[in-house]
């Protein structure tokens, strides 16, 4: 592979919307028919009369009912799997917090082209084998660290695999072995840098980081822009999800203007929630994928309960894969507070502006005396002033630029900077504790 | 002619302050006066401290959210009145006090106050001879 190159896979990367549909045709219906062999899915077809052979535009997949984690805590553990498992090589496994857990399988195949994709997208935003990667994820049963483990590795990187936690030791890899690349949860990146202040580590000055890969937490613009400011870096927003493969799925090219989500090996549909009809380029909705390349565990039509819109289905880095805009929450996250919709990406959006502001925040729901509120905790950045009125007038705009954006006032309190919980996975951003009434 | 406080950005939890204290007995440094006032969430203390350079490097190093404030130290006659002669001669001259607090120095009432006014304040003690403490003098006296 030449490193000048601006594509990992250039007879895919640079296909045209034509190309891609017609490939993405051969694929689903290969696909459709790979699925008879799952019993779930044959009898969701023999239900509704659908036969494989019915799809022949990809306008009919629209014919095909839709999948849901639920369908995947219901055929728990193999009942979704279309190989025997003899054929099978890896299993990750979702916490089952909320009833059974999901599994996902994968063949030797499918591990190889899902290092493919997270190789695709490292290429895409510069990194070439001459770069060390640092895996700052979480490993194990957490798809960010197998996952970008071997995409780094097809891609010829040096691969570290740091895993999450112990920023000491997080800190001497970068400075000791020239780390150009990180991959971490965004909340993780920040407790990373706080740590460096305390240390002295200086990233500019010490250390040769310059790209970073984020995902796994939805996190807003200004959000990114801190984590590029802070570490003198490229920010690049990753998408993935187990039921998929894992990280891969989509990732920002380096104009940063939305994820390319891979149609070669992925149909992508907008849909609304309710109605789960698509919705026009540029409308929010559900993302719902299905995939045109597994083996062990293909999907149909899966829900991811993601909220995006098309932003795009050109773009100036040559790709006419589809672009989505940053994940706004999932579906699942929206917390409704008398009777409004809120995301925390919103409040989280709002908190970043102010420049007397750290990076870690907690949103609590109560009910005081049947009423239900909302109380925001921010962590202070630092110490900047000494005066009260000026700490009251700063609160008192926090809570006015909130309610202009949630419509609801909350109640804001500063605490110092490291009060707040800090959390190695994905950050808790939210805690309620309502009463829910019958 | 300022001397240097620290600011200490408290939450009104248990244990917050003790945590403060405990790292400046760790970094040996004295306390010489200090303020707390209660309000909600959260409450500012103020310290006159030997070394508050040092100490401020100190606390910060130990994640404490902290900051250094400029603010005169002004040493009172050891008699009735005192006080109100002091603050008498600022607000003549229209200066409105933030925050004052005092403590015993060598049997001298020191009194330790910010203005709305810095350098207007600098200069009636100037003009009025007021006599005050510099934060050299304030380190050996300690």
């Amino acid at each position: 592979m030449d490193d000048k190159s601006p594509y990992f896979h250039p007879q895919y990367e640079s296909l045209s919307q034509e190309e891609i549909k017609k490939l993405q045709l051969e694929r689903l219906q290969k696909t459709v028919q790979h699925c008879m062999n799952s019993p779930f899915y044959k009898q969701r077809f023999d239900e509704i009369g659908l036969k494989p052979e019915d799809i022949k535009s990809l306008e009919d997949i629209r014919k095909i009912p839709f999948t849901t984690k639920q369908d995947l805590r219901e055929t728990y553990p193999f009942g979704m799997a279309c190989v025997p498992l003899r054929d099978c090589v890896r299993l990750h496994s979702s916490s089952g917090t909320t009833g059974n857990p999901t599994v996902i399988l994968h063949t030797k195949k499918d591990i190889d082209e899902w290092a493919n994709q997270v190789a695709r997208n490292l290429w895409m935003v510069g990194l070439r084998p001459d770069d060390v990667f640092q895996n700052s994820s979480g490993y194990g049963m957490f798809t960010g660290g197998l996952g970008f483990q071997y995409g780094a590795e097809k891609l010829g990187m040096l691969t570290i695999p740091a895993a999450a936690g112990n920023s000491l030791r997080q800190i001497k890899f970068i400075t000791d072995f020239g780390t150009t690349a990180i991959h971490a949860v965004p909340s993780y990146v920040t407790r990373l840098f706080e740590v460096m202040q305390e240390q002295g580590v200086d990233p500019r000055r010490d250390t040769k980081l310059r790209v970073l890969a984020i995902g796994a937490e939805p996190h807003s613009e200004e959000q990114r822009k801190r984590i590029e400011d802070m570490l003198g870096v490229k920010a690049y927003n990753s998408f993935g999800m187990s039921e998929m493969c894992g990280p891969g799925v989509g990732f920002e090219c380096q104009e940063q203007n939305g994820m390319h989500f891979w149609e070669d090996y992925y149909i992508v549909e907008i849909v609304d929630p309710e109605t789960l009809e698509p919705v026009p380029d540029g409308e929010i909705g559900e993302l719902v994928l299905t995939t045109l390349c597994r083996e062990a565990m293909p999907l149909l039509r899966y829900r991811t309960r993601d909220l995006t819109r098309v932003l795009g289905r050109t773009c100036p880095c040559g790709r006419n894969h589809i672009r989505l805009d940053r994940m706004r929450g999932r579906s699942d996250d929206m917390m409704v507070l008398r009777g409004v919709n809120i995301f925390p990406i919103q409040i989280e959006k709002i908190l970043m502006q102010f420049e007397e502001l750290g990076n870690n925040y907690l949103i609590t729901l109560t009910t005081d005396e049947d009423n239900d509120n909302m109380t925001v905790e921010v962590e202070l950045k630092e110490m900047f002033t000494d005066d009260y009125p000026r700490l009251q007038a700063l609160e008192k705009e926090i809570k006015r630029r909130l309610k202009d954006e949630i419509l609801l006032t909350p109640y804001v309190k500063l605490v110092p900077r490291g009060s707040l919980p800090v959390s190695e996975g994905k950050a808790v951003r939210v805690v309620d504790k309502r009463k829910v009434y019958q | 002619m300022t001397i240097h406080q620290l600011s200490v950005f408290l939450e009104n939890r248990s244990g917050t302050l003790v945590r403060v204290l405990q790292q400046l007995k760790v970094s040996g440094i004295q306390i010489v006066a200090s303020s707390v006032a209660d309000t909600g969430d959260y409450g500012i203390l103020r310290l006159i401290c030997s070394e508050p350079l040092r100490a401020c490097d100190e606390l910060k190093k130990a994640g404490i959210p902290v900051t250094l404030t400029e603010v005169f130290a002004l040493e009172l006659d050891n008699q009735p009145g005192a006080a109100a002669e002091v603050v008498e001669k600022l607000s003549s001259e229209g200066i409105n006090i933030a925050y004052l607090y005092s403590f015993l120095l060598e049997g001298k009432g020191i009194l330790i106050l910010r203005t709305d006014d810095t350098e207007h304040t600098r200069k009636t003690i100037n003009a009025d001879g007021l006599k005050y403490i510099a934060e050299q003098e304030l380190a050996e006296r300690v």
